[in-house]
């Protein structure tokens, strides 16, 4: 499995990570899903709604995701997964995440200090609801993806 | 016919399709339609009782049924109807 992302999408996802540290970021990846895998040609911020720690949670509105699946459509692309950051720990799974995850969907997370953001990997759910690494690939220009 | 939004996740139980239209009176018998449909999708909507799932969440149009009459909201021709994943996660 890989996923393929333009360096200019990681750079906003990057950026998105360190503005809302000490707190956890979540946000959507658009794109078109392969055989061969998937492109993200697109990111939009998502607002994280968790009532709770937003250090440690966080939780997409329902209508807020609601629109991003009018918005995929309208634009004829797939909602292909979901970011989010894990501030000051690593960019691995929880059980919370595994708990919550839903198929199909890339999970995209990253690890975030107060600098920087040391790491960010990307995850998918197989048959037996375990979490696979998927590989990122990260390009200057779609045009040079085969 | 009312429109039913079917979220990326959920696609594989109805060979691909985004969209779906079912011919109901509300949002239960819209349901019911779609699960006819798509028994596959079925068990992913509705528990063992026939209730909607806790971490599903049904919309027409902006509002969450809910706060409208839940199942039993009515639905008109030009209705679109939203199934949300719950979509959480977190360090802890």
């Amino acid at each position: 499995m890989k996923i393929t992302f333009k360096k200019s999408l990681i750079e906003q996802i990057k950026s998105h990570g360190l503005e809302t540290y000490p707190l956890e970021c979540c946000g959507f990846l658009f794109g078109k899903d392969h055989r061969n895998g998937r492109i993200v040609n697109e990111i939009r911020a998502a607002t994280n709604s968790q009532q709770g720690d937003q250090r440690r949670r966080f939780e997409i509105d329902p209508l807020e995701y609601l629109k991003a699946e009018r918005y995929a459509l309208e634009k004829d692309i797939t909602l292909v997964g979901i970011y989010h950051s894990h501030p000051d720990h690593p960019a691995i799974p929880s059980k919370h995440d595994l708990k919550q995850a839903v198929p199909f969907f890339s999970y995209l997370i990253m690890s975030v200090s107060k600098d920087e953001v040391k790491n960010i990997t990307s995850w998918q759910l197989d048959q037996r609801r375990k979490f696979i690494e998927e590989k990122i690939e990260v390009i200057n220009q779609f045009e040079t993806y085969k | 016919m009312a429109r039913i939004i079917i979220p990326t996740p959920l696609r594989k139980f109805t060979n691909n399709q985004s969209t779906i239209e079912v011919e109901a009176i509300d949002i239960r018998e819209s349901i019911d339609a779609l699960s006819s449909l798509y028994p596959d999708l079925k068990k992913q909507l509705l528990d063992d009782t026939g209730e909607i799932r806790k971490f599903v969440r049904i919309y027409l149009g902006d509002e969450d049924i809910k706060v409208l009459n839940n199942e039993r909201t009515p639905v008109t021709d030009d209705a679109v109807i939203s199934i949300v994943p719950a979509i959480a996660g977190g360090l802890a």
